[in-house]
């Protein structure tokens, strides 16, 4: 199953003075995958990916890409390229002179990247803007330059840092299928570092949550969404009730919740709120033992007898839909 | 009178409508407003700037003889001073301290600026040594140019030391009154004026920048040049433009430094004062004026400063 081109974190810690950043973690990214660290700010997503491109010494441990520990080799050098959060387009340069900096850094001749640089611009769609300067170029469209000049040293591995936390809404929902078709075109591995959960859903097809500087669970965007491991995943993921129960702590999907009469559920609770989202409707619950629940119904289910806050309601569930946390 | 009272009513109905707008906060006429608004530091500038040089242009145009000057419009100012030999020898003179202070104030200036900015990591010890490079400003120019004799002179502290050291067996006679110590003393004098601006502009470059150029496989010196100093061009433009005007205008550094021995244009002119030479004098300040304004003419050519006022 191994490839060639997989990137392996073997105890990568990263530690600033007595603070640990990146605690010993352990992860196989499979070559071509489109992967995604998430977790919420500070728990060591960003420090881990400036390990891996190079901006970040390694305080102990490996990185293996293509069998070759590359943790101690300039950035240059590891097979990596990265996109930074601001996209760093060089001011004084055109996007033509962007996208072609390594290749002049190499001591590439004019003539062969200018060509190579037009050929990348052409992959991003760009080469109508080849002679503009970056800030003459909207948000997209300079992040598409830093695209071009990240892929133009062919990496094994692209590194991309929260690279939609710039963008508004409407054009974050776009670059990101660019994004996802772009991976799928060059078939190389992207490791995106992001803190919101539906757009790592949206992209990746391995999902790795952090917490506190450890890995708290990894897995296909399917089975992390579904199968929650840890109450942080289960909340961090969205979507989750997290409900305590004599024998345990159970995570449970809000849409799998069915709200009844009264004292016909297997959890009694009044009900705190409602908002209309359209397809569903999200009600807010408080049980009997002072837990918050979430339960989202069909808005049609919902306004064939709608409730009112302060009614009494029931919850049911199926037991199969419940998974037991360990933490 | 009539008129008088014509203006007045004018001026009275201008400044009621001023009110009435103020009052109003609305804005009826705007270019009037912005009008208003930059007059009275146009008035200053006009007061003290402008009038200033329309006199010196005017003197210039005067006459002399040996006891007096008069009004007049003749060109014998500026003819005398094409024509002289020692007019191009001192503005060669000149042009060369500029060029010579400039190089040393900017590799100086710039290489302060980059170890301020890009080496010192916390923001406490950059504002602390930058503090530090101001303390020479605390005493006057004249001051600290003069303390460079004791130290420069034939028996000074840097002959006796070398000579103790047995580096040179006789003092050396260049460290003062020279070209030496009058470039010495400007370097001195005006480094700072290079690294404020430079410094500036360093800051403001994004650090992520400098990474981007290490992850495309710049070496240091490649960022260095394809990266920092395109981006600080505007800050060592606004220094040159300092470092340039200020040793062109000069005259009593080099008359200090130089032991009186060599000259610049600024003290051509000191001297024709001295003499109660005005109006050549004045036509020598016309010509220094342009030369200085084609300097920063051309200098402005190679960069768009705009953007960093």
């Amino acid at each position: 199953m191994r490839t060639e081109l997989d990137l392996e974190l073997v105890a990568l810690t990263k530690r600033y003075g007595e603070t640990v950043a990146v605690d010993g973690i352990q992860h196989l990214f499979r070559g071509g995958t489109y992967a995604c660290l998430l977790g919420p700010s500070g728990c060591g997503k960003s420090s881990t990916l400036r390990m891996i491109a190079g901006h970040e010494e390694v305080s102990d441990g490996a990185i293996v890409l293509a069998g070759q520990d590359i943790s101690r080799l300039p950035p240059a050098r590891r097979g990596t390229a990265m996109m930074f959060q601001n996209y760093a387009l060089f001011p004084h340069l055109s996007v033509a002179d962007n996208v072609a900096f390594s290749l002049k850094m190499k001591g590439v001749d004019r003539e062969t990247r200018r060509k190579r640089a037009m050929e990348l611009l052409e992959l991003v769609h760009m080469t109508a803007y080849a002679e503009r300067l970056p800030a003459q170029l909207s948000g997209g469209q300079q992040q598409r330059v830093a695209l071009a000049r990240a892929l133009i040293t062919n990496p094994q591995v692209l590194l991309l840092d929260e690279p939609l936390s710039a963008l508004d809404p409407f054009l974050r929902v776009r670059m990101r299928s660019e994004l996802k078709k772009l991976q799928r075109e060059l078939g190389i591995t992207f490791v995106h570092v992001t803190h919101g959960q539906d757009e790592a859903l949206a992209l990746a097809d391995e999902i790795v949550v952090m917490n506190n500087a450890v890995i708290e669970q990894a897995g296909p965007a399917r089975e992390v969404f579904n199968t929650p491991r840890t109450e942080f995943v289960a909340r961090f993921m969205g979507g989750h009730n997290v409900i305590a129960l004599p024998r345990g702590h159970f995570a449970i999907r809000s849409d799998q919740i069915a709200v009844t009469e009264a004292a016909q559920g297997k959890l009694d609770g009044h009900v705190t709120g409602i908002e209309y989202q359209g397809t569903s409707v999200a009600l807010t619950l408080m049980t009997a033992g002072d837990q918050e629940i979430t339960a989202i119904v069909p808005e049609d289910q919902y306004f064939v007898k709608p409730i009112q806050p302060g009614d009494g309601v029931g919850l049911s569930w199926d037991e199969d839909h419940l998974h037991a946390l360990t933490a | 009178m009539t008129a008088l009272s014509k203006n007045r009513r004018l001026f009275g109905s201008l400044l009621a409508s001023l009110l009435a707008q103020l009052a109003t906060g609305r804005t009826k006429n705007r270019h009037l407003m912005g009008w208003l608004l930059a007059s009275p530091m146009a008035l200053v500038l006009m007061v003290f700037l402008v009038l200033p040089i329309v006199m010196i242009v005017i003197v210039s145009f005067w006459g002399a003889t040996e006891f007096s000057i008069y009004p007049a419009f003749q060109w014998d100012n500026y003819q005398f001073l094409l024509t002289s030999p020692v007019t191009y020898k001192v503005f060669l003179n000149t042009f060369k301290y500029a060029v010579l202070t400039w190089a040393f104030t900017l590799t100086i200036g710039f290489t302060v600026a980059y170890f301020l900015a890009f080496h010192v990591r916390s923001l406490t010890w950059q504002i602390a040594l930058f503090l530090l490079c101001t303390i020479p400003f605390w005493t006057s120019n004249i001051i600290r140019m003069i303390s460079w004799i004791p130290f420069l002179g034939r028996n000074g502290i840097a002959n006796s030391t070398l000579m103790s050291m047995g580096v040179i067996d006789e003092p050396l006679e260049w460290l003062l009154y020279s070209d030496f110590s009058v470039i010495l003393a400007f370097v001195h004098l005006y480094t700072l004026f290079m690294v404020v601006p430079i410094f500036n502009t360093m800051m403001r470059i994004d650090r992520s920048l400098i990474e981007a150029a290490y992850d495309s496989g710049a070496t240091g010196w490649q960022t260095l040049t394809n990266v920092i100093i395109p981006l600080c061009k505007p800050g060592i433009m606004i220094g040159s433009i300092f470092v340039v005007t200020l040793v062109m205008g000069d005259f009593i550094t080099v008359r200090f430094m130089s032991g009186s021995q060599s000259a610049n244009v600024g003290r051509l002119i000191s001297n024709d004062i001295g003499l109660l030479q005005y109006p050549s004098a004045a036509a020598t300040a016309v010509i220094l004026l342009i030369t200085v304004l084609m300097v920063i003419g051309l200098l402005l050519r190679f960069v768009d400063i705009r953007k960093e006022l």
